[in-house]
């Protein structure tokens, strides 16, 4: 299990090590070009993209340094992005995008790695895909009988009719004697019953 | 029972933030927030209209927004915003179906697609120098055709295509060390003229072949004396400008090659004047403009290379580069005020004796002047020539103009507030007739019964339709008066133009708006600016007949330095009551917790020069502030410096002028940061109106901590010096971050923390006794965000039953910063995935329901995050009580759950800041986001425990009642019946 572990983990390490160089130096002695591409798989459809969305999407280096945008194929670039370490977060509304550390080779020029910050996945090839997609608004749970008899309102009907039907039913099985006794009791207390509090019609 | 009721909210409390994310159903979209989508000030402007398609006009603005409008009705079809260092300095139309944009001083160049605003391709040109950026699109009426495109920028000249955005070829003149001032391309004969100078006089002019870059002829010319402003191209091989006298005009002409120039003095032209001339930059065939004595003076260059004067017009406000309307002919418009009115005149450039237009327009005077005008022709139905032109004023706002009426305007100026503030709105008046009520009870019931189908999934599409519409019109939310739940409320807000809005709260829409005298340009305030927007005056107890009103700190321009400007407006009308232009200047407002009788609120204004005045000038505002004397602190922050100051009030200043409501200050402590080490990046204290409901929390353990609670904490996070810059220019080793919480009254240091291999940028907020602060953890790339409480524990004591039972507590010693209590604090830190802009705290009335984090990411989108989750008590497995008080399992980075961004779906695009005001409802919080784009929304942090919502189904409740009372009357019938059985038996 261990051994499984450290393998994987040299793997993940290898790729960061290795990386293809999937940017190249522009030649200025400047700075480098960072290529990548943004890929928004879209649910159903071979199409990569959900139309009318892709225009909508920013790419942004280094907390808002820089901001770009996306080509109709999804890629984009930034030029002339000095050596060291960066920052690219991808913003997108309706998905989930981890950012992007990427280093900038001074020692090698043109080389360039990136890896997930979220997850700490190394990228080999500089192809951003959304973690997950947002849900921004709670889905209106479908109409049931249980939502009703669930709800304060509910409960209050269903007890009252729990009491006029199940009730006479549960007096019924009861001995005739003692319901007369009883009956008998209530009469000589003299229970408040509605039909004194209604005004009588004859 | 007050206890009972507060144990009682506590639990109810407890019970609803079971539910940690604050959501939304879809079809709530709308009931209570609003968002509106701006633009900004228009820079550039281009017309579509030629298709037979939508009409469109597209624009630039200077909020770094390019953006398809409908030129019909004004709205926006497409819109995309810049980074906020890519400002726009060119904007065409290529190919006739792509927008190019240059920015960055001319080292981006981007192509749009037209109908849909998406990016089609992106060219990054590189130069070596900064210099004036022009972006030349030469008109070839030919499309099949490859379409240059020519950019000057950095020093270079590229010719893109405008195909792909492929640089086909570049010239680069950095070396020669000129000043590139116009390029002109002849299409006839394929040339590109790129003129300029190299010092102030000598004149130099390149030839190039447009198809390969080549570089024809070079010439050179020393102009007679140093030239002034603008070099303006009047054709593709003449240009002006003005000598350095700026009394003569001279006329360069490159006839075959050669550079002929000739002067003129401008007093030949113009009789009896004296004045200085200024050439207005714009884009005409033959004639140019200039402003002399503040007259617009139209100048015609004949082929002969002569200048005849034109016309002079007054009150020149803004003239319009040419269209071409046929074959030859070109027309301009100027435009000219008269007091509410403007005159738009639209000529033709080689026939001037006729007016083509001319039309007069009534503008609400306070749009201000006009600042910029473009025009557009369209050919009518009886074949002549029409006229629109759309109009930036001085207030930022957008107009059509179409046959003498403004078709439709737009309020661009929202797109750049500087600064918020509230009001309350005037309280109903008693008196609701009867009548209206039942005439709304029958429709009041169909719209219940309508909602309980849609809660009950049974409507259909039709009535879910209604059901939206109803809830959205609800004219209950837009009125006019104050509300029992303190939810209408008028956000009054600055913008950058001067001018002041007041947006209702329900609805967003413009209330009153006032351009303020006193921030517009004037001779004695050349470039002013507003700064912060306060409340002045807000009647509660008494003067309760006076209107509340706000006031508005301004400078008269970017410099400390320049002499301050205030403005008093009537909160409820936007009348402006009042307007100084101060002697001293502004460096800092500070609103004191003391109004006087008839609650204006006293506000101390601190100049440059260490001096306070106080403000309202009143002998009574004297009294007060001699009473409170003693109690008056602030500190001031010298960033550059590395110094934090306090002072406090001395005596009354000792100038020549006797002035009695100017004070001066005594320093009372400093707090210098080592230069080599540290350096301020930020700094936060507490908002002064925050409630704070107690200052015990309790423990599980049944143990009670004290909040460390003063008004007077300010949080300062400083960072190493080499890691002041962005990310990627520092390394983990040279960089850290250190914080402090210190005491502004006495400058003690309740706090420090340092952050190692970390930077900023810092957001921070303060809020009772705690402050969360994010900022990047360079070691481990990603964005971290902290909690520091701070707590009493001098007051720790106090748990003790007896002690409190036999008075030995020392609960109710006064606080004060000077008795200098023993504090602990608790602190822990989360990975938080986004950049932000802006952190801000939900405040609520009494300050009893729980607090969420409003954070700005970087998408500018607003997250409510709850402050449960920055809990410094949060452990890994926490214990059953603790879990029952609430704490969350520790995980390392803090979770964004879709459901609480309170924007859903939307963006609030170039977000800035976000602002809460406390609702009269306990739960509730109203949120206000700003940027280009404004948002509305309330939120109740604990969900609203004190009222019942929106959804609640009263027809449901009704139908219950009903069916109860019905099932009464059968079971009395039934046991009637029975009892007569009984009977009978």
């Amino acid at each position: 299990m261990r051994s499984k572990l450290i393998l994987l983990l040299f793997v993940q390490l290898c790729f960061a090590l290795f990386a293809l160089s999937f940017a190249h130096s522009s030649g200025s002695t400047e700075g480098y070009t960072i290529n990548g591409r943004v890929k928004i798989p879209s649910v159903g459809t071979k199409e990569f993209f959900l139309p009318g969305k892709i225009s909508n999407v920013k790419v942004i280096l280094n907390g808002g340094q820089r901001v770009t945008f996306l080509r109709p194929d999804g890629y984009f670039s930034f030029h002339n992005v000095p050596a060291g370490t960066h920052l690219i977060e991808v913003a997108a509304i309706g998905y989930f995008f981890s950012p992007v550390r990427v280093d900038v080779s001074a020692r090698n020029p043109g080389k360039i790695q990136a890896a997930l910050t979220e997850n700490r996945r190394g990228l080999n090839e500089f192809v951003l895909e959304p973690l997950r997609e947002e849900q921004y608004y709670e889905i209106r749970e479908p109409f049931s009988i249980m939502s009703i008899v669930k709800s304060p309102m509910g409960l209050m009907v269903g007890f009252m009719l729990i009491v006029v039907f199940l009730m006479p039913k549960l007096m019924e099985n009861m001995d005739p004697e003692e319901m007369r006794r009883a009956q008998e009791e209530m009469r000589n207390q003299g229970v408040p019953s509605l039909a004194n509090l209604l005004p009588r019609s004859s | 029972m007050a206890m009972a009721i507060r144990a009682f909210l506590m639990f109810v409390l407890f019970l609803f933030s079971t539910q940690f994310c604050f959501s939304l159903y879809e079809d709530q979209v709308g009931l209570m927030d609003w968002h509106q989508q701006y633009l900004g000030k228009v820079k550039h402007a281009v017309f579509h209209t030629q298709k037979t398609g939508r009409k469109r006009v597209l624009v630039s603005t200077e909020e770094n927004v390019v953006a398809s409008l409908d030129l019909r009705h004004g709205e926006i079809f497409w819109r995309q915003i810049l980074g906020t260092n890519d400002i726009v300095d060119g904007l065409d139309i290529a190919l006739g179906k792509y927008v190019i944009t240059l920015s960055s001083d001319g080292s981006m160049l981007r192509a749009w697609n037209l109908p849909d605003g998406q990016m089609v391709w992106e060219s990054s040109l590189q130069g070596s120098k900064l210099s004036k950026s022009i972006l030349n699109v030469p008109k070839n009426l030919k499309a099949d055709k490859d379409d240059l495109i020519l950019v000057f920028g950095q020093g270079c000249l590229h010719a893109v295509s405008s195909i792909d955005g492929e640089v086909l070829w570049k010239k680069d003149f950095s070396g020669q060390s000129i000043e590139v001032q116009q390029i002109t391309h002849s299409p006839h004969n394929d040339l590109i003229y790129v003129a300029g100078y190299v010092g102030s006089s000598k004149f130099y002019v390149y030839q190039i072949n447009a198809k390969n870059g080549e570089l024809l002829k070079d010439n050179t010319a020393a102009l007679p004396s140093g030239t002034y402003g603008e070099l303006l191209s009047v054709s593709s091989d003449m240009f002006v400008t003005l000598d350095d006298t700026r009394s003569k005009i001279l006329l360069i002409n490159l006839k075959n090659g050669e550079i002929n120039y000739n002067d003129n003095h401008i007093s030949d032209l113009i009789k009896d004047t004296s004045g200085q001339g200024v050439i207005l930059p714009s884009r005409l065939p033959g004639i140019f403009a200039l402003n002399l004595d503040s007259l617009g003076i139209l100048i015609k260059v004949t082929n002969e290379g002569g200048l005849v004067l034109v016309e002079k017009i007054n009150n020149a406000a803004a003239l319009s580069d040419a269209v071409s309307i046929s074959d030859g002919q070109h027309a301009f418009a100027f435009v000219q005020h008269e007091e509410n009115k403007i005159h738009l005149t639209v000529k033709d450039v080689h026939n001037w004796n006729s007016d083509l237009l001319k039309e007069r327009i009534v503008i609400d005077h306070q749009r201000g002047n006009v600042e910029k005008i473009f025009i557009n022709n369209y050919v009518r139905t009886d074949r002549s020539n029409g006229f629109r032109a759309l109009i930036a004023m001085e207030d930022h706002s957008l107009l059509l103009v179409q046959q003498g009426e403004i078709v439709w305007s737009r309020e661009d100026g929202l797109a750049s507030v500087v600064d918020v503030t509230t009001s309350d709105l005037p309280v109903e008046k008693e008196g609701v007739s009867v009548a209206k009520v039942e005439q709304n009870l029958f429709e009041w019931l169909k719209g219940h019964i309508l909602k309980l189908k849609g809660t009950l999934m049974i409507a259909s599409p039709g009535d879910v339709a209604a059901i939206q519409a109803m809830r959205l019109r609800s004219s209950e939310k837009s009125k006019m008066t104050r509300d029992h739940n303190g939810f209408r409320k008028l956000l009054i807000v600055l913008t950058r133009a001067g001018k002041v809005f007041a947006l209702h709260t329900g609805d967003g829409r413009i209330v009153w708006s006032v351009l303020l005298r006193t921030l517009r340009k004037s001779e004695a305030c050349e470039r002013p600016i507003g700064l912060n927007i306060y409340q002045w005056q807000d009647p509660h107890h008494h003067a309760l007949d006076e209107n509340p009103s706000v006031f508005v700190v301004g400078r008269c321009g970017p410099s400390l330095a320049a002499p301050a400007v205030l403005s008093f407006i009537d909160a409820y009308t936007g009348r402006e009551l009042n307007s100084l232009s101060l002697a001293h200047t502004v460096a800092q407002v500070m609103p004191l917790p003391y109004t006087d009788s008839t609650e204006q609120r006293l506000h101390l204004i601190i100049d440059v020069n260490q001096q306070a005045y106080l403000y309202p000038k009143t002998p009574e505002a004297i009294h007060i502030l001699q009473h409170e004397f003693a109690n008056v602190y602030w500190y001031s922050v010298d960033a550059d410096n590395g110094i934090i100051r306090g002072h406090a009030l001395n005596s009354r200043c000792n100038g020549e002028v006797v002035d009695e409501y100017c004070f001066d200050l005594r320093d009372l402590w400093s707090i210098v940061f080592p230069s080599e080490s540290e350096r301020i990046l930020a700094t936060m204290t507490r908002k002064s109106n925050e409630v704070v409901h107690t200052q015990a929390k309790v423990m599980t353990n049944q143990d009670v901590m004290y909040k460390y609670i003063s008004k007077n904490l300010l949080f300062v996070a400083n960072v190493a010096p080499k890691a002041i810059g962005e990310i990627g220019t520092a390394t983990p080793e040279e960089s850290w971050l250190v914080i402090y919480i210190i005491d502004t009254v006495t400058g003690r240091i309740l706090h420090r923390m340092t952050h190692h291999g970390c930077q900023g940028p810092v957001q921070a907020v303060f809020s009772e006794n705690w402050v969360v602060y994010h900022y990047f953890n360079l070691r481990a790339h990603r964005y971290e965000m902290s909690v520091v409480e701070v707590y009493d524990q001098s007051r720790a004591d106090n748990k003790d039953v007896w002690k409190l039972v036999l008075g030995k507590h020392n609960l109710t010693s006064p606080f004060s910063s000077y008795s200098r209590p023993e504090v602990i604090t608790k602190s822990q830190s989360y990975y938080f995935t986004h950049s932000v802009k802006a952190i801000e705290v939900t405040s609520t009335a009494k300050g009893i329901t729980s607090k969420q984090l409003l954070i700005g990411t970087i998408g500018d989108q607003v997250l409510a995050l709850d402050k449960r989750f920055l809990d410094p008590r949060r452990t890994l497995n926490p214990s059953q009580a603790e879990k029952e008080e609430g704490i969350i399992p520790l995980t390392d980075s803090l979770p964004i759950i879709a459901q609480s961004y309170i924007t859903h779906s939307l963006k609030v695009e170039g977000l800035r800041g976000i602002v809460t005001v406390p609702a009269k409802l306990e739960s509730t919080s109203l949120v206000f986001a700003y940027g280009v784009d404004l948002f509305f929304t309330r939120i109740a942090p604990s969900r609203t425990y004190d009222s019942l919502t929106e959804d609640f189904s009263y027809a449901l409740l009704l139908i219950t009642i009903v069916a109860l009372v019905a099932a009464i009357f059968v079971t009395w019938v039934l046991s009637e019946r029975k009892d007569l059985q009984e009977k009978w038996r």
